[in-house]
């Protein structure tokens, strides 16, 4: 057992004989089951530092989105000189370290595909490089270069046709979380020879193709750690060693968390599960007279302060995709331990209150692991933010320890993953509301008239028949499934080829295990549609060419998002459907296959390409996001609506599924109180049925009205809202999208 | 058992009682209040119809959300038209020791039998009553709802004598129920009553104008505005509503 002068009080040892981070925690965390109380406001500093990154912004967002751009420089974990927020106050910053030289300033990151990163700069009026363009297309194959060169014609279709959207081949798969804790618990010295012994181990001699491709993995993994002294030493930092005391482990994990988001531009960049793991540096340093609760908090504000600050590159088909810039920097506080202890700590309340300190922010995605069961003060604290700001996420803990241990992070959006332990593929989506409409014509889309379907023989009847749609809707589901796991496998493995994410991988086990997570959009709308067809008629309104363009429902049928079986019934039905069907193929290397039900802000553009349906839906209109029910379907109140989509069982739907609600704050109680209380009883009840995730947004309709009518004025800058999947303020989404959120079921009855 | 007949339900109700709460709105009214936001559920046929059984049935999917507060109510159009209905469902509501609170106007309310042993019965069983007081003046009561108001307070007493705990709620209309001997007279009354927990203003508000027009009632409030919130601070402080902190308890 190693013993080192960095660890001095803290307790345990299997964590000092192996990399394993979570036994640490287990051994060395203090419980906090009191009030908040305690917390501190921000100091001179962080006032100071948090004024410019404003003025930053609002200047950014006067200039087009963008306040400035790399056109040199690709980017790297050493390519870019030491930056801070200003200059003038760089000693004010306590957690150091910037993607680029300057603030805000994008990077060029040309591996995702070189086309990409140049429109990224030319849609904002900056020209790359010249040299860069001959570099990335005559000397090096970028990853998007290489997923076309291996499509197959089927796989073009189905994405020309929007069937299978929203695919990481023009941009990063994100979704990868780092173990970004290890770098302080460690030091990168360690981390470096525990990855030398994986390479000495790696294979028994015989070259396969696993083999090789590994050894070369770990080789630039190890590459990357090295990198990242360089990087840190340029800060003035040497972090080969453990981390002494509290600033240094904010800070050697920051380093970890830089390097990712130097190399990587992926849509989901997030920091993980780190609260309860710095507090146990923070409460040592404490208890030692070290550092004062206020310093505390300021180490805690700066952190955040930096996860705020995280920008990538994007196209504008990106922009529209997932809108208002989201970097999924997910954060998680609270949780419990397979042993039944709470894991709140008083750090959980630090990054909390963060939202009160700096104010509002989508980023970091802060995100609550509940349970009914944790402590009421912190279940009453996170319930105050929440009514207060609108800014965080729940997801239930006791469904996702079962299955994730007690030590996962949230890696995008909604998705579990253990730390340091697991990597993700990420899958984007198929539009099942789409494929519903293939079965009934036959595997042709109505919108671009093109057989993109398997030619199955259409729906010819005019009214349709509940039990022959869902037989032709099964079978066209299996060929989407396949084809859908297909076509992430060749994106999958041409990402680990030309786009691998050394410095993440870097600090996670090189035993990996690996998901493969499929997603679902449209889905209430293919159970409403069902529905439609089982209960009411349906009647098929035709074009000249035979083919359905439209649909006539007539008599009432029940909706799912009102606790009705009947509905909820097809719901369930319908993700167990899809989810065998994914499972029956070979998923790329050896990864488990996983789906999600979560379509973030894609449900606009999804809609746009999606035509009429039964439910009553018209072509083109945006779908439902995530797991919501379709808007307007709700007639007897939150509650049945959140019951419905609780009936959906997490364990076919192990990457998450999504739910969003918004409540008028004077539906929610008479004042504060009530509404904490009444809000913490929703997410009991809500979470003690086995439900996954909710988004909670508190504000009424009258609000968004104003921002869109009037985005200049001050109380909206950083004006916070939860949409399917991430956080976002509300005056950077497009104004469709601000339609949509406004579109939405408010619960305000009176 | 008693057939009610239910206009529609609403699962997440968090301000007609304490706590979370499922709330039946009833079908049936017999005032035509000029403000009414519910005009859909005066006539006396129509909604759906359920047991008390039934009906406890639908609302217990909802029980993991209560806590130690919440719980069902009963609402309308007007709750005690329905009276036998409703004391069904509360009794069985007690025998599962679930918390139950009726909002009601009182128009129904008499001495008289068979009512008043009904009322009785039904008191047995119901944690609290909400009941709006429209307006202190008769006269005005009458032009504001089409009936006069003298059961509604002989009801609220009562309610006080026997210990029924009780919310009071004033709709506030700006020019037509806050005149300040209107409101003086009321803060009189609720301040002889014993059992007020809770005293409210309810700002009246035009979202129940569509349904009106839908109906094709004319309504009589056309142009008339929500309180400010300057207006709504007079009422209460005239009111006094603040005094009445019993639902914190």
């Amino acid at each position: 057992m190693q013993t080192k002068e960095q660890w001095e009080t803290f307790k345990g040892r299997l964590w000092k004989e192996e990399v394993n981070v979570r036994d640490f925690i287990q051994n060395n965390y203090t419980p906090y089951d009191g009030d908040e109380s305690f917390l501190e406001g921000p100091t001179e500093a962080t006032n100071t530092l948090w004024g410019k990154l404003k003025e930053l912004q609002k200047e950014e967002r006067a200039k087009g989105g963008v306040l400035d751009m790399d056109t040199d420089i690709v980017s790297g974990i050493t390519s870019h000189k030491p930056g801070y927020i200003d200059e003038a106050t760089k000693d004010l910053e306590k957690v150091v370290g910037l993607q680029t030289d300057k603030p805000l300033k994008r990077a060029f990151m040309p591996y995702g595909g070189i086309k990409m990163a140049e429109e990224a700069c030319q849609t904002y009026g900056y020209t790359p490089n010249p040299e860069l363009h001959k570099i990335f297309t005559e000397y090096h194959k970028t990853h998007n270069q290489a997923v076309f060169d291996a499509y197959t014609p089927e796989m073009r279709s189905v994405r020309h046709n929007h069937i299978i959207t929203g695919l990481p081949d023009t941009y990063g798969r994100g979704r990868i979380v780092g173990d970004y804790r290890r770098v302080a618990l460690y030091g990168i010295d360690y981390l470096i020879s525990q990855k030398q012994e994986d390479l000495a181990n790696c294979g028994d001699g015989t070259m396969t193709d696993d083999v090789i491709r590994l050894r070369e993995e770990i080789a630039d993994q190890i590459k990357a750690l090295k990198a990242m002294k360089v990087m840190a030493a340029s800060y003035g930092y040497d972090i080969s060693q453990p981390a002494r005391d509290a600033k240094e482990a904010v800070q050697w994990l920051y380093f970890g968390y830089l390097a990712a988001i130097k190399t990587q531009n992926g849509a989901a960049m997030s920091v993980g599960r780190v609260s309860t793991f710095l507090d146990i540096y923070i409460s040592r340093d404490l208890k030692a007279g070290k550092i004062t609760e206020k310093e505390a908090q300021e180490l805690i504000d700066h952190l955040v302060m930096k996860f705020r600050m995280v920008k990538f590159a994007r196209i504008p088909s990106y922009n529209q995709l997932f809108s208002g810039d989201p970097v999924w920097a997910t954060l998680e506080v609270a949780g419990k331990g397979s042993d039944g202890r709470s894991m709140v700590t008083k750090n959980d309340f630090r990054f909390l209150h963060t939202l009160e300190n700096m104010g509002p922010s989508p980023e970091p995605n802060l995100t609550v692991l509940y349970s009914s069961s944790l402590p009421e003060n912190f279940k009453k604290y996170a319930a105050k933010i929440s009514v207060d700001t609108s800014s965080i996420q729940y997801e239930n803990d006791d469904v996702m320890r079962p299955i994730w241990g007690d030590d996962y992070s949230i890696c995008c959006c909604v998705s579990a993953t253990q730390t340091g332990k697991e990597m993700q593929f990420f899958g984007a989506r198929a539009n099942l509301a789409k494929c519903l409409l293939y079965a009934v014509n036959g595997g042709v889309d109505v919108l671009t008239k093109q057989q993109c379907g398997p030619a199955y023989r259409p729906i010819t009847s005019e009214y349709l028949d509940y039990d022959e749609v869902i037989e032709k809707y099964k079978k066209m589901l299996d060929w989407l499934a396949g084809l859908y796991v297909n076509t992430l496998n060749l994106i999958q493995y041409m990402h680990d080829k030309y786009y691998y994410e050394a410095a993440e991988m870097a600090l996670i086990d090189t035993d990996v295990r690996r998901t493969f997570a499929t997603g679902i959009a449209g889905f209430s709308h293919v159970v409403d549609s069902l529905s439609a067809i089982k209960y009411a008629k349906v009647k098929t309104i035709r074009d000249e060419n035979g083919l359905v363009v439209d649909y006539e429902t007539e008599g009432d049928f029940p909706r799912y998002g009102n606790d009705d079986d009947r509905a909820d019934d097809i719901a369930v039905w319908l993700l167990h459907e899809f989810i065998k069907d994914v499972k029956k193929h070979h998923t790329y290397r050896d990864s488990e296959p996983t789906t999600s039900i979560l379509t973030i802000t894609s449900n606009v553009v999804y809609g746009k390409r999606t035509g009429a349906m039964p439910d009553g839906r018209k072509a083109g209109e945006p779908l439902s996001p995530g797991a919501n029910p379709a808007y307007g379907a709700e007639k007897s109140g939150l509650l049945a609506s959140l019951n419905s989509v609780a009936k959906l069982p997490y364990e076919w739907a192990l990457d998450g599924i999504s739910n969003t609600q918004t409540m008028n704050p004077d539906a929610l109680g008479h004042d504060e109180a009530e509404r904490v209380e009444n809000l913490t009883h929703v997410l009991d009840g809500y979470f003690d049925q086995g439900a996954h995730h909710l988004n909670v947004n508190v504000f009424g309709k009258e609000k968004l009205l104003d921002a869109m009518a009037h985005p200049e004025k001050e109380e909206y800058a950083n004006f916070t809202i939860r949409v399917s999947g991430y956080a976002v303020k509300f005056i950077d989404l497009t104004k469709e999208q601000q339609m949509d959120v406004i579109s939405r079921t408010f619960h305000d009855h009176m | 058992m008693t057939t009610g007949y239910v206009n529609s339900v609403e699962s997440f109700g968090s301000v007609d009682g304490p706590g979370v709460r499922y709330i039946f709105f009833l079908q049936g009214c017999h005032m035509r209040c000029r403000y009414c936001h519910n005009p859909e559920t005066w006539s006396l046929k129509g909604g759906e119809g359920m047991t008390a059984r039934e009906a406890l049935d639908k609302a217990l999917r909802y029980r993991n959300y209560w806590g130690d507060k919440g719980g069902i109510t009963v609402s309308g159009g007007e709750a005690l038209l329905q009276i036998d209905f409703v004391t069904e469902l509360f009794e069985l509501a007690k025998a599962e020791g679930i918390n139950t609170a009726l909002d009601t106007a009182g128009n129904p309310f008499t001495t008289q039998e068979p009512f008043f042993s009904k009322f009785k019965r039904l008191m047995k069983v119901t944690d609290l009553v909400i009941l709006d007081i429209k307006q202190m003046n008769p006269d005005e009561h009458k032009a504001l709802t089409g009936w006069t108001n003298e059961n509604i307070l002989e009801m609220a007493r009562w309610c006080s004598d026997h210990g029924v705990d009780l919310w009071i709620r004033k709709v506030l209309v700006p020019g037509l129920t806050d005149s300040d001997e209107e409101l003086k007279a009321l803060r009189d009354f609720v301040a002889g009553l014993k059992s007020v927990k809770r005293f409210e203003v309810l700002p009246y508000h035009t979202l129940g104008l569509a349904k009106w027009k839908k109906l094709g009632i004319p309504y009589t409030l056309e142009g008339v505005k929500p309180p400010t919130k300057e207006e709504i601070e007079r009422a209460e402080k005239i009111l006094e509503t603040n005094k009445y902190d019993g639902f914190r308890k």
